[in-house]
């Protein structure tokens, strides 16, 4: 079946079947930067944003992206640099691989959440593993990002 | 699950033709669990466009459309009013914001899950369920039911009542199912007491809601009492999460707990 949706800002029309699931279509698509982890929710690593909230793209059925708007960490340039500025000034940085999720997630963090607090930030990061960092350094990272104390 | 055919009906009358029709027919809800139900379907009915997504008061209730997401609820002010927002504190203990913006009250209600971390406060608030063809039923009674609905859920209706809330769950990490978890209420001089996660389907301690109402006096004595009944009356299993001795054992601490913050 045909979904059309816009990804990035970009009309797209992409061929599916009824049981495939986002990331599967973004990543044969060429978004790559949409990573795959464990396949059942659980490590966060296939974030993506589907009309500005954050969701597993692991666990989201393709066909339900009809005209939706679906944004990867390559749909907000300037704010993922600055994310990345963040992490590279806080040592947060290490394999990587979770950033383009982590960046999804925390942009997202940034529209929907005013002031958070040190509980706020980290319950909205639930279920965004990241094997290398200890979270420490992502967290000071974040704050700066948020400009909260 | 495999799915072999996705209709996005416009209707809710659509929607209950197909299922009539064929028997390998389901809704998909949210589809948040669907990696991990291993069937095949015929024909995966989606009601997104529907307009179930929403949360009013109506003539006293709270309603909520069965499509409604997790961080829908878990946003709502109007639920956030609800006996200390113990609907809130529940919905936002389950996974991540990532599938809290998939998964659907209704599709969660629906699958009776044992590992809900949602039903068991539900149940202590009195809620009942809207069905297309049903209309009305509690639902406890609902939960008690073995048989598959083949009916549509279209809301979810909780009473606005006074009263205080308490909910807790126990995980052996955030984004785990939990081991067990309690949901507590005084409405109106009554006492409900929900246990679930145990590994099996949540349940009212009616045994225990029986003695709180008993007590003379609702004191620390009370509670661990109706505690040590709720832990008895209570079926538990064992699983990779926790033996049953173990969840009985939590039950009775997390009763106790829940007790003792509504009766204060």
């Amino acid at each position: 079946m045909k979904v059309r949706l816009k990804v990035n800002g970009e009309n797209k029309v992409f061929d599916v079947k009824a049981d495939e699931y986002l990331l599967d279509t973004l990543r044969k698509n060429n978004y790559v930067s949409v990573r795959r982890g464990c396949d059942n929710t659980s490590c966060g690593v296939c974030t993506v944003l589907v009309d500005g909230a954050p969701v597993a793209s692991c666990s989201y059925l393709a066909c339900r992206t009809e005209g939706k708007e679906v944004t990867t960490v390559e749909g907000i340039p300037e704010e993922a640099a600055k994310i990345a500025d963040c992490f590279g000034r806080e040592g947060a940085d290490q394999c990587g691989y979770c950033n383009p999720s982590m960046a999804l997630t925390i942009y997202a963090m940034k529209k929907e959440l005013v002031n958070p607090t040190d509980d706020d930030i980290r319950s909205y990061l639930v279920g965004n593993l990241c094997r290398c960092s200890g979270y420490q350094g992502q967290h000071r990272a974040i704050k700066a990002y948020l400009e909260v104390e | 699950m495999k799915i072999n055919n996705y209709v996005k009906v416009s209707s809710v009358e659509e929607a209950y033709s197909i299922l009539e029709g064929n028997s390998k027919a389901a809704i998909i809800a949210g589809g948040a669990w669907l990696r991990l139900t291993p069937t095949e379907v015929d024909e995966a009915v989606d009601l997104s466009g529907l307009g179930l997504d929403s949360i009013d008061v109506v003539d006293g209730f709270v309603e909520i459309g069965s499509m409604t997401t997790l961080r829908q609820v878990e946003k709502s002010d109007i639920v956030k009013a609800l006996c200390n927002g113990i609907v809130c504190t529940a919905v936002e203990k389950i996974m991540g914001v990532t599938v809290r913006n998939i998964a659907t009250i209704g599709g969660t209600i629906s699958g009776k899950y044992g590992f809900s971390d949602l039903i068991t406060p539900l149940m202590v608030l009195d809620t009942e369920l809207e069905f297309y063809k049903r209309g009305r039923v509690s639902l406890v009674e609902f939960m008690d039911e073995t048989a598959k609905s083949g009916d549509i859920l279209l809301k979810v209706r909780i009473p606005m009542k006074e009263g205080r809330g308490w909910y807790e769950t126990i995980k052996i990490t955030a984004i785990d199912f939990p081991i067990l978890n309690a949901a507590v209420t005084r409405i109106d001089g009554k006492t409900k007491i929900a246990v679930g996660s145990r590994p099996y389907k949540a349940v009212l301690a009616e045994m225990a809601m029986a003695y709180v109402d008993t007590c003379g006096k609702h004191d620390a004595d009370c509670a661990e009492r109706a505690a040590a009944t709720a832990a008895a009356e209570i079926k538990f299993g064992s699983n990779s999460r926790g033996s049953a001795a173990y969840r009985k054992k939590l039950c009775e601490a997390l009763v106790k707990r829940g007790l003792r913050e509504v009766m204060s």
